[in-house]
């Protein structure tokens, strides 16, 4: 079903190629919710013929849950997604004005001195923004800061022309470990699977890179590569632990994986309490510094921290664009998630596809644990993981679960983030209002309709209905 | 009810689905739509239930000029649809979905779940349309699905009927009790749009028939219409009705089936212990076995059982002598079986794929398609291409998705992906389910072909035209077991009493049992 009954139709999005080659668009999203007399189900919705053998809850059924999100990521058009961020920031800029003790002094005065209360509310928001904005991209100031400087050379030598870049380093140094998080969430959810764990998927990459990179000296640049595996590979066996739990016994991945964050949570603070993990001779829940040549190497000199790992994570969205679009095994992902008995009946294995992409999905997340601690961490504490695994979700379904999306989404998180640390310095908006404009962003995708109707957009209706009206035998 | 239907337009970017479209209802009137795959007659219903918004054209009710904004405006106005498929909520039962909308309820607002099960009954009883009120929809049998579809829009006392291909998943006899019902509502005033592909139940029911090719009306005929002149008239040349074929040369034995025995899911209505029970065949090359039998007699299981589908849980299965009984579906596809799934959108596309995808659904990890890791795309493109024209796939382009095909091109996409390559075995049932006559020959043509390139060929059909213009010999399956064997000379007559599980005759004991004897011994072709 595709909405709460007595809601309009809820159509997918026009026929959107998404960024990554020749994708089909809209999912099979039922369209005549309108109806209250029928309600429709997706395409790979009827009961299977009969089951047999590890018959799961996945295959057949698309699990409510599923359809909602599939309709948030596949549903939206790019452009629906590009207004949710607009609405969001004007929201946002309304919350951050009101929140601000001179803009409501100007507004209790207001039948006095409407003028002022509204340039105060502007000034607020538009202050705030702009040091956001300075934060996360560039800062005009240090542009004139280089030209005042004696000669090019100095300004470049006394760390000048570094501070130019420096907005747009933290921001790729922010979206990094979510470029690699939300690949791990948008690779699974493309082979019809819930990736909520991608926290101990983090925590296992993490670890043993961590792991490697203090307990081995190997030389520089092999123990970084060697770390960087280590993270693959750490957070690769937590995925594959999933996969098989799903494809062996039926258990559902979201229940597993959620379980298995606690897990992982645990064992983490355990360890780092063990001189397994542990920093020797210290009684916080911290773990050693990894060696100098298991770090990352800066790639734009040593006063910005933007590092290799901003590489690993573009590298590993290329990697999964060629997988999942130009590759067998992603070819087989997409049509297990598309439609699992037609994937069986093609001779697919999808229980094998679940194992193998909960194993690269694994994979991908324990990077992002070794890009944060080989690229600026450099040691893991019990908390290290922070919100990388919740983030990764919303960044891969603000990206439509695909490769260049989620890398857009990440870098949009990343300059939030930075821009929120600069605003929060300069003025007295508080940098949790980024939290705040990241959830409103979120809640706008994930009200696709409302959005539609809040900027009049008609075009996604006539694009994408019908798409799925042909069915049956009837066409 | 007097509907008009005026200058009605739809396109799909270049694509025009209805080309100024005028059509009238007459109330109580039986009004068939005939027309080639892709026509544009599912196009024109949803434009007339409210699903699509026509680009140009009004309809007329009663003298009144309407617009349907969306299926709800359509429904109050009196029009009820049947889809034909996937229109049901699966985990709810079938009274919940009949009264999904219009729920019966207590003063509290509580559902009335008796009354509910009660109107049902009711509506079903006095239809002779037989649904249980209280199976969950999803354990029954697509045929029975169908009927839940129709008492729902009786239910809500629709006086303009569309019926689009309703008859493509009933059995003869449920056939016959739908067009009852039909004559029923017609007596009662109610006009019904009645869409089919099959000539001789149009014109055993409609009042009148109006010809679409390529979305324009090209003729409206009296049911006293022609075959001949009615195929012509909907592809626009002459069609052969029943493909001519020398007899079959059959070779050594390909699929040796014996004792084949599959549980019965618990999905299914039937009291009988094995949804394929016991079963023994043989097919060799060059043959082509029909399997005929009323649908739901376990011959979905058995076609799965075959293709490594279902788990069988005695006898065995054998590929030109080598078991293949516990083979993966991955193995028997390697292995040259070509398979065609009864239920197309279930199990034999992925709809949101493109029409090239789909193309190669079951090769894509093979030359030319893939080279090592990496898919070739030219190649797949390539082959699309070649495919769609030999095939007569109408499509706008071979990366359109899928599911925006109309339903008989969507089964022409899975034909042409297990046609067209080289296979020992070839699995079908059900295959031209939707197809128009001019598509059903050239498929026809197609697996005679196969044969006689030596292809063992299995065709599984509740169409008895289908077995007589293919089948070289007739298995009848009735309750999961094989009633006998009997060459195509045989009548109708006795085909229908060994469907309807009269009697096991004695070549059937002695065709069945020469086979599970003795595997390897030729046996007579028919
Ligand atoms: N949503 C859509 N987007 C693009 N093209 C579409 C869409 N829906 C239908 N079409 C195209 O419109 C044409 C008419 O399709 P329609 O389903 O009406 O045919 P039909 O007469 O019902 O055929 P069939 O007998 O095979 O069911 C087809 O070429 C189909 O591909
Ligand atoms: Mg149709």
């Amino acid at each position: 079903m595709s909405g709460p009954p007595g809601e309009g139709p809820v159509t997918p999005g026009p026929v959107t190629p998404g960024p990554d080659g020749p994708q089909s668009p809209g999912p099979g999203t039922p369209q005549d919710a309108g109806t209250p007399a029928i309600a429709t189900s997706a395409s790979g919705d009827a009961p299977p013929p009969a089951s047999g053998g590890e018959e799961t809850a996945q295959d057949g059924r698309q699990p409510f849950g599923r359809i909602i999100l599939e309709s948030i990521v596949e549903g939206n058009s790019a452009m629906v997604t590009t207004l949710a961020i607009v609405a969001a920031i004007v929201v946002g800029g309304l919350l951050i004005a009101f929140t601000d003790p001179v803009v409501l002094t100007a507004w209790s005065n207001f039948s006095a001195n409407p003028g002022n209360a509204f340039a105060q509310a502007w000034d607020s928001a538009a202050g705030s923004y702009s040091a956001m904005f300075e934060g996360a991209i560039f800062n005009p100031h240090t542009i004139a800061a280089v030209f005042q400087q004696a000669s090019l050379a100095s300004a470049l030598h006394d760390g000048y022309v570094s501070a130019v870049f420096n907005p747009l380093s933290e921001t790729a140094v922010n979206a990094t470990p979510l470029i690699l998080a939300g690949l791990a969430v948008a690779l699974a959810f493309r082979a019809g699977l819930f990736n909520i764990g991608a926290t101990s998927q983090w925590i296992g990459g993490a670890m043993l890179a961590t792991w490697l990179g203090f307990g081995v000296s190997l030389p520089p640049f092999i123990h970084c590569v060697v770390c960087v595996i280590g993270g693959f590979v750490g957070g690769a066996v937590i995925g594959w632990v999933v996969g098989v739990l799903k494809a062996r016994t039926g258990a559902h991945e979201v229940i597993v994986t959620i379980m298995l964050n606690y897990v992982m949570e645990y064992l983490l603070s355990y360890l780092l309490g063990t001189s397994a993990l542990g920093k020797p001779g210290s009684n916080d829940l911290i773990s050693p510094n990894i060696a100098g040549s298991a770090v990352l190497p800066h790639i734009a000199g040593p006063s910005l921290r933007i590092n290799a790992g901003f590489l690993v994570a573009l590298a590993a969205a290329v990697g999964v664009w060629w997988l999942l679009s130009r590759s067998t095994l992603g070819f087989e992902f997409r049509t297990v998630g598309a439609n699992p008995s037609a994937a069986r009946a093609a001779g697919m294995s999808v229980e094998r596809t679940w194992i193998l992409v909960f194993l690269i999905a694994g994979g991908l997340a324990g990077l992002s644990g070794a890009a944060v601690v080989q690229g600026t961490d450099h040691f893991l504490t019990f908390q290290s993981y922070g919100t990388y695994g919740i983030d990764a979700i919303t960044v891969a379904l603000l990206g439509r679960a695909r490769p260049l999306g989620t890398v857009l989404a990440a870098l949009l998180y990343g300059g939030l983030y930075a821009g929120g640390v600069q605003m929060q310095a300069v003025t007295q908006t508080p940098a949790s209002m980024t939290e705040v404009i990241q959830a409103l962003i979120v809640l706008f995708v994930a009200a696709p309709a409302f959005v539609r109707a809040l900027f009049r957009l008609r075009g996604a209706k006539a694009g994408g209905e019908g798409q799925t009206l042909a069915k049956g035998w009837s066409g | 009810m007097k509907l008009e239907l005026r200058g009605i337009t739809k396109r799909f970017g270049s694509l025009t689905a209805n080309d100024h479209i005028d059509l009238t209802v007459l109330p109580g009137q039986i009004h068939a739509l005939l027309g080639e795959n892709g026509a544009g007659k599912t196009t024109l219903m949803n434009v007339l239930y409210g699903l699509l918004q026509p680009d140009e054209g009004e309809f007329i009710l009663d003298g009144q000029p309407t617009a349907f904004h969306s299926p709800k405006d359509a429904i109050n106005a009196g029009i009820g649809m049947v889809h034909q498929h996937f229109m049901l909520v699966p985990v709810f039962t079938v009274a919940e979905n009949i009264t999904l909308g219009v729920e019966r309820t207590h003063a509290l607002g509580l559902l009335d779940r008796r009354r509910t099960r009660r109107d049902v009954r009711e509506l079903s009883e006095r239809y002779g349309l037989h649904v249980d009120p209280d199976a969950l929809v999803e354990d029954i049998p697509v045929g029975v699905q169908q009927r839940v579809e129709i008492v729902k829009a009786l239910l809500r006392e629709a006086r303009v009927l569309i019926l689009d291909e309703p008859t493509a998943v009933l059995t003869p006899g449920e056939t016959e009790d739908l067009f009852r019902v039909m004559r029923e509502l017609k007596a009662g005033g109610t006009s019904i749009i009645f869409i089919s592909h099959k000539l001789r139940e149009v014109q055993a029911i409609a009042d009148t028939i109006t010809v679409l090719r390529r979305g324009k009306v090209v003729g409206e005929r009296p049911p006293t219409a022609s075959d001949s002149e009615l195929a012509l008239l909907m592809v626009g040349r002459k069609v052969e009705l029943r493909v001519t074929k020398a007899p079959a040369q059959p070779g050594d034995v390909v699929l040796d089936v014996a004792g084949l025995t599959v549980p019965t899911g618990d999905h299914l209505l039937t009291d009988h212990p094995a949804a394929v029970d016991d079963v023994s065949f043989q097919v060799r090359a060059g043959e082509i076995l029909g399997i005929a039998g009323v649908q739901g007699n376990g011959q979905t299981e058995l076609c799965e059982a075959l293709m490594g589908l279902l788990p069988s849980v005695a006898g065995s299965v054998r590929l030109s002598g080598r078991d293949i009984t516990s083979a993966t579906p991955r193995d028997r596809l390697r292995a040259g079986v070509g398979y065609i799934p009864e239920d197309r959108q279930e199990d034999g596309l992925v709809t949101d794929f493109s029409v090239a995808d789909n193309l190669i659904l079951d090769v894509y990890d093979r030359p030319p398609f893939a080279s090592g890791l990496s898919l070739n795309l030219d190649a797949i493109r390539s082959t699309a291409v070649k495919r769609v024209a030999d095939f007569d796939i109408r499509t706008t382009s071979t990366s359109t998705p899928t599911g925006t095909l109309s339903g008989g091109n969507q089964q022409k996409v899975i034909l042409a992906r297990e046609i067209g390559r080289d296979v020992k075995l070839l699995v079908a049932s059900q295959p031209t389910r939707g197809l128009d006559v001019g598509s059903i020959e050239f498929v026809h043509r197609r697996i005679v072909e196969q044969r006689d390139q030596g292809v063992a060929v299995v065709i599984v059909s509740s169409e008895l035209d289908e077995i007589y213009a293919l089948a070289d010999r007739i298995a009848v399956m009735y309750e999961g077991r094989i009633t006998g064997f009997r060459p195509p000379t045989t009548s109708a007559e006795e085909l229908g009493l060994l469907m309807a599980g009269a009697g096991t005759g004695p070549d059937a004991g002695t065709q069945a049992g020469a086979a599970s004897d003795s595997p390897g011994e030729p046996t007579e072709p028919v």
